[in-house]
């Protein structure tokens, strides 16, 4: 049977499954709606979260990203995995102790306004939204690379998909599709690695396999660094780089993660306290599982890319190298007419001697970095429902993530906005139905802008994380752990720490600063860190000059904090 | 609560060193050792810290139960 074949089936199994989960799982109630009826058990929590955590970046992008960035690489291993930390020990069970549906819930409550309630709300908006808009992206292109669908019907499957489930189900479907969705995802993911590792260096666990020996004896790693070395590129296990901006961007990475409205909102759904730290335990250990794999999985296409094209004849290579061509992610140029591949650093001006003595005119090959999951089984001459599966895992990453998210929005604008402003009068009745009218209508405008995604988007989700851990984080820590905190200093805190980090990212991105105008060496990637540390020192000190909260706010913290 | 915040601490420098002190900080220095095919600041940077990270969060489930049982049972001898 074909890769084509294989993929339409699995693929098409695994909607099937989704859709009757989904319709055993209808949600009848808002807190059903919102939170899944409070009655998730802990370990199914932590697979839904992990799935809803890992977006079709994680599955498909970053293990390519760190094979090309090396020990660099670090920063999104460590950055997108710590937060879990923080969450478990500082935010999860305090949140769920507090009881509502939202994370402006909290914030609305805690610094007794109204006008940081909506402040909250739109900025989980805004964030969701731009996060939303890439899963739809990466729906299309699994459907269009692999089915040979147009891009355009790949996103209005995945949106009819998500639609129903979503719709149906609310948090509470989309709770037990998620789980279903994050079996198929890690499935996909360890299945190539798996085989892989021991093709490479004979073992079956590719955790340890990136320690591993290759059959002339060698280290793997050793090997690339040397392999790595000798095309001019830095060695792989070592950074040159700057560990200041490394130290910021996997800091914003983490405090992002704690501050994100999607992931925070996950830990409402379980039944007592005491659930939402193990949640928080098993859905970090669920993703370490696939991030830890993920380093190993870079390594070894690493190796296997170079050790298969370098100075090879271009006629020679094996099929898979024609067929990733033909999609544009791999392509070859014969710039000094010679047949043969080379592949090197040629920015590298202590290549220039050995590029001229060899008659070489420049790299010849461009290589996206997608490809390194994508046609991994192919690499490896996997079998073709191996491939099949690595497109379904890739759906359910996307899918599972565009549904958490679509969730915070629907719940931003029924809740927060409609509810608890505009219309506090609206029966539970109501409010359900407008929650579901919300989260269609959020579907159908994410996957318009997928199609057709405005420029800003795909740049702004890459600063999510930074605009989260300058406003968020904060605002909830001190919220928890402080009954001084009052609603000025929250206040201007975060709106402090929000306009400084976009105002840095905007003057780099888009008003035309350069890398060496960057404070301290930091990049806009890891500003938010900054932010916050801005967001702190703002909130503490106009607290400290302003009246203390209310009487009640002392007790509402006081209460958050006794366990139950 | 105050042991609470106690554990929390110590739990999150534990946190802090694997990942951004033996990761990033001292990763340099921690390449000169090895364990197998790895240089150690390399293996902490990509697997060593997420490994650590989720010991703790499981030994902190651990500690707070004990805490919550604890609390309850002053509690209850109190009423």
């Amino acid at each position: 049977m074909s890769v084509q074949l294989w993929t339409g089936i699995i693929v098409g199994l695994t909607f099937l499954l989704y859709i009757v989960v989904a319709v055993l799982s209808r949600a009848g109630s808002t807190s059903e709606f919102y939170v899944a009826g409070k009655g998730v058990n802990p370990i199914l929590n932590g697979m839904a979260t992990a799935a809803d955590w890992m977006s079709a970046a994680s599955f498909i992008s970053m293990a390519g990203l760190i094979s090309f960035m090396g020990y660099q690489g670090a920063q999104y291993l460590m950055g997108w995995t710590g937060g879990y930390v923080l969450l478990a020990l500082l935010l999860a069970p305090y949140l769920r102790k507090f009881g509502k549906f939202t994370v402006p819930d909290f914030i609305g409550e805690r610094y007794y306004s109204q006008t940081a309630r909506l402040v909250a709300a739109i900025c989980a908006l805004f964030v969701s939204f731009t996060y939303v808009v890439g899963q739809m992206k990466g729906v299309g292109i699994a459907f269009s690379r692999f089915l040979e669908i147009d891009f355009t019907w790949g996103v209005i499957i995945g949106v009819l998909i998500v639609f129903f489930y979503a719709v149906l189900g609310g948090m509470k479907g989309i709770t037990y599709t998620q789980v279903a969705q994050y079996c198929v995802l890690i499935f996909a993911y360890l299945v190539p690695a798996i085989f892989i590792s021991v093709l490479m260096v004979n073992n079956p666990i590719p955790q340890l396999g990136l320690g591993g020996t290759l059959s002339d004896g060698t280290y793997l790693l050793a090997k690339l660094d040397q392999i790595s070395l000798d095309l001019g590129f830095q060695e792989y296990t070592i950074s040159n780089k700057s560990k200041t901006d490394l130290f910021f961007v996997t800091a914003a990475l983490m405090l992002g993660t704690a501050g994100l409205p999607h992931v925070i909102v996950r830990f409402f759904t379980v039944p007592k306290v005491s659930d939402a730290r193990k949640s928080a335990g098993w859905a970090l250990l669920f993703i370490a599982i696939l991030y830890t794999t993920a380093p190993a999985i870079a390594a070894f296409a690493r190796t296997n890319l170079i050790e298969t094209v370098d100075n090879q004849e271009y006629s020679s290579l094996p099929a898979w190298f024609n067929n990733w061509e033909k999609t544009g992610l791999l392509s070859f140029e014969d710039k000094n007419n010679d047949g043969k591949i080379q592949y090197y650093n040629d920015t590298n001006p202590a290549m220039t001697p050995i590029a001229d003595s060899k008659g070489w005119q420049g790299n010849e090959l461009t290589v996206d970095r997608d490809i390194m999951v994508l046609a991994n089984p192919e690499i490896a001459a996997l079998p073709a429902w191996v491939v099949a599966l690595v497109v379904a895992g890739g759906l359910a990453a996307a899918l599972s993530t565009a549904a958490g998210l679509l969730l915070v929005i629907s719940s931003s604008i029924s809740h927060d906005i409609l509810k608890k402003w505009l219309r506090p009068n609206i029966s539970e009745k109501q409010e359900l139905a407008a929650a579901r009218i919300a989260i269609a209508v959020a579907v159908v405008i994410a996957g318009w802008a997928g199609i057709d995604p405005p420029g800003f988007v795909a740049q702004v989700v890459a600063f999510a994380f930074g605009l989260a851990a300058a406003s968020f984080f904060p605002a909830i820590v001190l919220g928890i752990f402080s009954k001084r905190i009052n609603m000025a200093g929250a206040v201007s805190g975060m709106i402090t720490g929000l306009l400084f980090t976009a105002f840095y990212i905007i003057y780099f991105k888009y008003w035309g600063g350069t890398p060496d105008q960057y404070w301290f060496g930091i990049s806009p990637e890891g500003i938010g860190t900054l932010g916050m540390l801005i967001n702190f020192a703002v909130t503490l000190s106009i607290s400290a000059i302003t009246p203390a909260p209310p009487a009640h706010i002392a007790d509402l913290v006081e209460n958050i904090r006794t366990p139950e | 609560m105050e042991k609470n915040i106690q554990y929390v601490a110590i739990l999150l420098a534990i946190w802090f060193i694997v990942s951004f002190g033996f990761g990033i900080l001292f990763a340099d220095t921690l390449n000169h050792f090895r364990i197998g095919g790895f240089k150690l600041g390399f293996w902490f940077a990509q697997q060593g810290s997420i490994i650590v990270f989720v010991i703790l969060i499981f030994v902190y489930i651990r500690l707070m139960n004990i805490l919550d049982a604890k609390f309850k049972t002053e509690q209850s001898s109190e009423n």
